[in-house]
């Protein structure tokens, strides 16, 4: 018997536009001692089913419409609340996406593991202590003794995930629910947690349901993979039958997202338009205290017309360089020269002219959007304040940037809030093209969106890189990201660039460890390749 | 964190030194003075007053005898209360004024912070709406209105409580605390309101949940703290609110604070009393918008770990 049978489940938003279905009839299984993944792009209803099996979708606005979820024969969506908390975080346990937001801030970590032990069993705090100690140890948390009452702030990312990992783990649950553990990290972190949590998983027999919009990270670990789409399960298979034969075209679509081909060499002459020699840029951390050195003696150049890639994990100061070159933070020593100027002697007006020839591309869309501002306002303004369309002409001019990257005109006059991720994420590269620049910063500008979404705005950006004729150094910690849209990548570790090449030099010939390190991070590869 | 401190102690020093000049030259500029009366005084006899009080000298010098004095600690002598200092007099009526105040407090803090955080924990239902529109009117209501409306009630048709004086008959503290807590005990709501949505809608409250803990640990145990934050940051400004409100609850209430003194030396132009008062005062609301800063970056471990105190 199956540990938990999901049998036609169907939720509901009710709200004054009407009546959404979220999840419209879903049946899944999960075995103990099996991993099925659910994966699916927002809003297809992945997270939702799954939150509705534990009670914690809100409702109102949230409705159950119907359907059954058996765990160890009890239908858990007709449990009383008082009887469902005992199931929650004792026999159910789940992780979520971000765990920079999902650990209160206000509590150590080591409260916030014991509090699943100490209200679910009968232990004492001393015990409940010495569990979570050795469930820290287990997860890779190196020296619990000492880190056990620190702050979850004084974690990384990759560490917070692994406390919540144990968290999770510390009443043995039978099913655990992993709800995208690993969409907010690095490459290489993700690549840990994932082995971490089927290692887990494998040692302890239990069942998991791991939800993901991302196909290949799931490759390596799921037995079953269930893909969703707007609420309905359009294929379920086993591993092999999903990779090798995907019947539905959605899943061939998802297949198809996942960045795997080179880009083809660029023909023409090598003309720099970027030369950075020796960069430093150092971060003072107050006095008596040693500079953190987030780039340091860094040189390349960046050819007009070429797309240089960046690669590194979180803070190997690959963001710091392309801020840098922008002038966004004060170099500390070294010269970046833009078509022969040198940008780090200019000030002021002549900044201000560079400046315009010149452009960034923000990882979130979210938060780099003037919330208050339509899109003809965000689009307008550097038109007209760099002087390019004037105020009778600059209603054409926004029309055009918004056919050019793809938004419908209709949506002119709309809000940020009203867009998706991926249009948000075209609204800024539209503001950013506005001024025609000749380059381009692009720092991590698909790391917050879905796959698909992902490879739609990945060949905006190589479309529009064409068409405008644009130079681009672009940002990513995702090796295979880049080596879809790049000419040349550098690899940067703890500020120095340690390799660099072309995507195919880099994959089929890497001489460093740390590339292939990077390389072996790359989810999915195994299957892919 | 005791660099913090410092920087902020030193901040204070210019700021009170612009209000004792403000002060001090804004009240010689508002006609008439201290020795002015309706009854004719001779001619000899003021200016032998105005002469022990270095009146007659020019203003400059005096403003430079004030500070010399005001370095020493001492705030001059009382031009309306003849052989008392000012030091005497705020010595006098200030534990009045504190302790209407820190009642106040309470009241505020008890009232609005249980309405604050009744009304998140069921946004937009009748648990939300009725509280949050009582401290609606409890902001919009001063308190020379809301006073005399308590005393009328609580003293007159119901005879419950007395309706003035400050310690004489048992239950006399009661409605001017009221009175005079009741204004930020709305804004406490509010705040208070506004800080638990805020957490509450955090991934990490859903995070709690899921650990299956029953509803009052998840509000207790994981929202309170990061909720009541902003009430914490607004308390600073609160107090320096709350002093400046019981000038007018200790007239309403006939009771001998600080404040009454206060008003009383505006009328009569008694110049050190007014200056006094207003160093003392501000000198109190700078420390506790310290110590309501220190204590809202205490309850932030981000914050407190800047301050080199972990």
């Amino acid at each position: 018997m199956a540990l938990l049978d999901v049998q036609d489940l169907a939720v509901s938003f009710v709200t004054r536009n009407g009546t959404n279905k979220a999840v419209d009839g879903i049946s899944f299984s999960v075995e103990l001692g099996k991993i099925t993944a659910i994966i699916g792009e927002s809003g297809s209803g992945k997270s939702v089913a799954c939150y509705s099996l534990l009670g914690l979708v809100p409702m109102p606005p949230g409705r159950i419409d119907g359907g059954r979820a058996l765990f160890e024969g009890r239908d858990l969506l007709k449990l009383e609340e008082t009887e469902l908390r005992r199931i929650r975080g004792r026999d159910i346990a789940m992780i979520f996406q971000d765990p920079m937001t999902c650990l209160n801030p206000y509590m150590t970590i080591g409260k916030q593991l014991m509090e699943p032990l100490l209200y679910h069993r009968k232990v004492t705090t001393a015990q409940a202590r010495a569990r979570a100690l050795e469930l820290l140890a287990e997860v890779g948390i190196r020296d619990p003794e000492s880190t056990i009452d620190n702050f979850p702030h004084e974690f990384s990312g990759g560490m917070r995930q692994r406390v919540m990992i144990a968290m999770a783990l510390i009443n043995e649950p039978k099913l655990l629910i992993a709800d995208e553990p690993t969409t907010a990290l690095d490459v290489t972190i993700q690549a840990q947690i994932l082995k971490l949590i089927a290692e887990l998983q494998h040692k302890r027999d239990i069942g998991v349901i791991f939800i993901s919009h991302d196909l290949a990270v799931v490759a390596d670990i799921a037995d079953t993979i269930v893909v969703m789409k707007q609420g309905q399960i359009v294929e379920t298979g086993n591993r092999e039958g999903i990779f090798r034969n995907a019947r539905h075209p959605y899943t061939q679509k998802l297949l198809a997202a996942i960045p795997t081909d080179s880009k083809p060499p660029r023909p023409g002459a090598a003309e720099p338009l970027i030369r950075v020699q020796n960069l430093c840029t150092w971060f003072s951390q107050g006095r008596g205290r040693e500079p953190v050195r987030a780039v340091n003696d860094v040189s390349f150049d960046i050819n007009r017309g070429e797309v240089l890639g960046l690669v590194g994990e979180s803070g190997s100061g690959k963001s710091t360089i392309g801020r840098s070159i922008l002038r966004l933070v004060p170099v500390t020593s070294g010269e970046v020269r833009f078509d022969g100027t040198d940008l780090t002697a200019l000030e002021g007006r002549e900044l201000k002219t560079m400046r315009r020839r010149m452009q960034m591309i923000f990882q979130d869309p979210f938060a780099s959007l003037n919330p208050r501002m339509t899109v003809y306002d965000t689009l307008a303004e550097p038109l007209l304040l760099h002087g390019i369309e004037t105020r009778k002409s600059v209603a054409q001019g926004v029309l055009k940037l918004m056919d050019d990257v793809g938004l419908a005109r209709a949506f002119v006059r709309k809000y940020p809030h009203e867009f998706s991720g991926g249009q948000r994420q075209r609204i800024a590269i539209g503001r950013a093209l506005a001024t025609r620049p000749e380059f381009v910063v692009a720092d991590e500008p698909v790391s917050a969106l879905d796959v698909t979404i992902q490879a739609q705005i990945l060949d905006l950006m190589q479309q529009l890189s064409r068409e405008y004729g644009l130079t681009m150094l672009f940002v990513s910690h995702d090796l295979a990201v880049v080596r879809h849209l790049a000419d040349r990548i550098l690899v940067l570790y703890k500020g120095e660039v340690v390799e660099q090449g072309t995507g195919d030099e880099l994959f089929e010939r890497p001489r460093q460890a740390y590339t292939r390190q990077l390389l072996q991070s790359i989810p999915g590869r195994s299957l892919l390749s | 964190m005791w660099r913090f401190i410092g920087v902020r102690l030193l901040q204070a020093i210019p700021v009170i030194l612009v209000v004792i000049t403000v002060t001090f030259f804004l009240v010689r500029i508002a006609p008439g003075g201290p020795f002015d009366s309706e009854k004719a005084v001779p001619r000899e006899v003021k200016a032998a007053l105005e002469a022990q009080y270095k009146l007659n000298l020019p203003l400059f010098q005096q403003y430079a005898a004030y500070l010399d004095d005001l370095a020493h600690g001492d705030l001059g002598p009382s031009f309306k209360y003849p052989g008392r200092s000012v030091n005497e007099l705020i010595a006098a009526g200030f534990p009045v004024t504190a302790e209407l105040g820190l009642y106040a407090l309470l009241v505020a803090l008890g009232i609005g912070g249980l309405a604050g955080v009744c009304a998140s924990l069921k946004p937009n239902t009748a648990q939300d709406y009725i509280p949050m529109s009582l401290a609606m009117i409890g902001i919009c209501m001063p308190s020379f209105l809301l006073g005399p409306l308590l005393v009328l009630l609580f003293g007159i048709y119901l005879d419950w409580l007395p309706v003035s004086g400050w310690g004489d008959i048992p239950g006399d503290k009661i409605l001017p605390s009221i009175t005079l807590g009741a204004g930020y005990a709305a804004y406490i709501a509010r705040l208070g309101r506004a800080g638990m949505l805020e957490v509450l809608s955090q991934d990490y409250i859903r995070t709690a949940r899921a650990k299956g803990l029953p509803r009052w640990q998840v509000v207790f145990k994981h929202s309170l703290r990061g909720g009541l934050i902003p009430v914490v940051a607004f308390l600073g400004p609160a107090f320096a609110g709350l002093l400046a409100g019981s000038f007018v609850v200790e007239t309403i209430f006939q009771i001998p604070g600080l404040g009454r003194f206060y008003v009383q030396a505006a009328f009569n132009r008694d110049y050190t009393m007014i200056l006094g008062t207003t160093v003392f005062l501000s000198v109190l609301i700078v420390l506790f918008n310290l110590l309501s800063d220190i204590l809202a970056a205490w309850m932030n471990p981000r914050l407190r770990a800047q301050f080199g105190g972990h």
